[in-house]
């Protein structure tokens, strides 16, 4: 299925909610949706029989300095085709519902998504960090973000 | 006569006490620093908590402040067994970013690099699976033969682990003249080491009754967990990204998929993950078999379509069947020499994220087995 066409279904079950869809030559083409009703959306694309979006290929946190941006790479092993859909929110109260009830693979990806940008997913069971350590504080892919100079004592390389 | 009684006595309330276990960060068998928390009752595992990031290089933090050729030696120590092809889904993303066509002999080359890779990186991963069985020589032989590939690349580029060879548009430099050959005789060694592992270990009654109906991954919770390469393709999903997304020339290739068929115990258990992988190494050889036969003798200059300058715009997902499964970079642009943002997604890190679903209730000798057949590199699980 081309995105155009998944566009026009998606449209036409969430009129309210399916912003823009970007195609590009040379590019990923995306939708953009509003983050309101993400997880209805997800759960359409994965279970309607013509789009069956089973794989979560990649959910990436974007700072694009005015906001921040959720990115869903999906695919469909059935199918073979696949689409990206973005979601922008705003960077003063960062948070999305989660996903991870539609795909299991998105509880590391949603967790690493916060450790590393700062965006919270509402509802997820665990939202702890993931890669840094537990205590560290701050969200080092965000673009103002300050290294700290020092951790437990220990200096931080620049 | 005495009257009989019954005897009793107190031998007080056993408790079923749960203990918590830590395995790892310096463990040999975690492979690498990983933790795992490992609630036990008594020998069941009943809970596994994985906890990474031991190793984490922030790369896509470092990745933001170089430019686009100074990334690729950040991407070569990603899955450091598997260097060659890490640099493949980076570059080509960044080729289809900037409208970039390739030769015809760049991309066979880079086909051959990665399936040696491939070949070399299961090699690994088949010995290492079989040492912890217990199984210790054809630990030897492959890591004995794996030489041979790296000689081929120590050769090429250089460098016998990170290469940095894959450069945006090109190669780093030509092929030597005996190229040919050494991927011919190596192609005979493998091949023969392979047909004796097969009675060493694969076949081995002892290896087969340790490896089956542990670890049962069924198909639609690997496709859930987002799992690719031999861990998918173990529980039966015929999915590979060479054959259903061709990239490079794959689709010029006649190759089959390799699935787990649980000829031996359940569907998708440690021993139908670890066929599979020693399958590929024969389906690769067939592939770099083919590979040579269009490879175009003549020389030429694989450095013509590179790029003065790379500042692409835009964004893309780019993603290549890696011998782990889909490492995939989201790359976004801003048309500056600096990646805005990059993102990988590794097929490591996902796998493991599996670990908890299908290692509960399985004994703790296993757990280590589990762990062995979803092959994981710390290096790309913390990036």
């Amino acid at each position: 299925m081309k995105s155009n066409e998944i566009f026009e279904r998606l449209i036409a079950e969430f009129p309210e909610d399916i912003i823009s869809l970007n195609e590009d030559e040379n590019s990923e083409s995306f939708i953009y949706v509003n983050p309101r009703n993400i997880v209805e959306i997800m759960l359409f694309l994965r279970d309607e029989n013509d789009l069956f979006f089973d794989y979560l290929s990649c959910l990436s946190g974007v700072d694009s300095k005015e906001n921040l941006t959720v990115v869903y790479n999906l695919y469909s092993i059935q199918l073979k085709h696949r689409i990206t859909i973005k979601a922008d929110i705003p960077k003063e109260n960062p948070s999305i519902a989660t996903v991870e009830k539609v795909w299991l693979t998105a509880d590391w990806h949603e967790r690493e998504a916060w450790d590393l940008i700062g965006i919270k997913f509402e509802g997820h069971h665990n939202l702890i960090r993931i890669l840094n350590p537990y205590d560290w504080e701050g969200h080092p892919l965000q673009k103002d973000y300050k290294t700290p100079e020092y951790y437990h004592g220990m200096r931080v390389p620049v | 006569m005495a009257e009989r009684k019954d005897i009793e006595i107190d031998f007080g309330r056993i408790e079923a006490q749960r203990t918590r276990l830590n395995l790892g960060p310096q463990h040999p068998s975690t492979h690498g620093v990983l933790r795992l928390e490992v609630e036990l009752d008594g020998e069941i595992v009943t809970e596994v908590v994985p906890h990474i990031g031991y190793l984490h290089r922030c790369f896509e933090k470092y990745a933001e402040n170089k430019t686009y050729p100074q990334v690729i030696p950040y991407i070569d120590r990603l899955d450091y067994i598997t260097s060659m092809s890490n640099e493949i889904p980076y570059v080509l993303g960044i080729e289809k970013m900037m409208g970039i066509k390739v030769s015809e002999k760049v991309e066979a080359i880079r086909t051959i690099l990665a399936e040696l890779n491939r070949i070399a990186s299961h090699q690994i991963a088949v010995a290492t699976f079989g040492m912890d069985a217990g199984a210790f020589t054809p630990f030897l032989f492959f890591f004995r033969d794996r030489e041979s590939i790296l000689d081929i690349f120590e050769k090429l580029s250089g460098a016998r682990l990170l290469y940095n060879y894959i450069r945006i548009g090109g190669l780093m430099n030509d092929l030597y003249p005996s190229f040919k050959n050494d991927v011919l005789d190596v192609i005979n060694v493998i091949r023969k080491t392979n047909a004796e592992v097969m009675d060493l270990l694969i076949d081995n009654k002892i290896f087969i009754e340790r490896t089956i109906n542990i670890g049962v991954l069924p198909a639609d919770v690997a496709i859930s967990f987002g799992c690719s390469g031999p861990v998918l393709r173990g529980s039966g999903v015929p999915f590979d990204l060479r054959r259903d997304e061709p990239y490079l020339n794959y689709d010029k290739f006649d190759f089959e998929v390799c699935v787990g068929k649980g000829e031996m115990g359940t569907l998708g258990d440690s021993y139908d993950r670890n066929i599979v992988r020693y399958h590929e190494m024969e389906e690769s050889c067939r592939i770099i078999e083919q590979a040579l036969k269009i490879l175009p003798d003549a020389s030429e200059d694989v450095r013509s379509a590179m790029p003065k300058k790379v500042a692409p715009k835009g964004e893309i997902y780019a993603k290549a069947e890696n011998p782990k499964g889909e490492l995939g970079f989201y790359i976004v642009g801003d048309g500056k020499n600096k990646p805005a943002r990059i993102k990988s997604r590794s097929a490591c890190f996902v796998n493991l994220s599996a670990l908890p679903a299908i290692s509960q209730g399985s004994m703790i000798a296993d757990l280590i087995l589990i762990l062995g057949s979803v092959d994981i590199v710390l290096g790309e699980v913390d990036r």
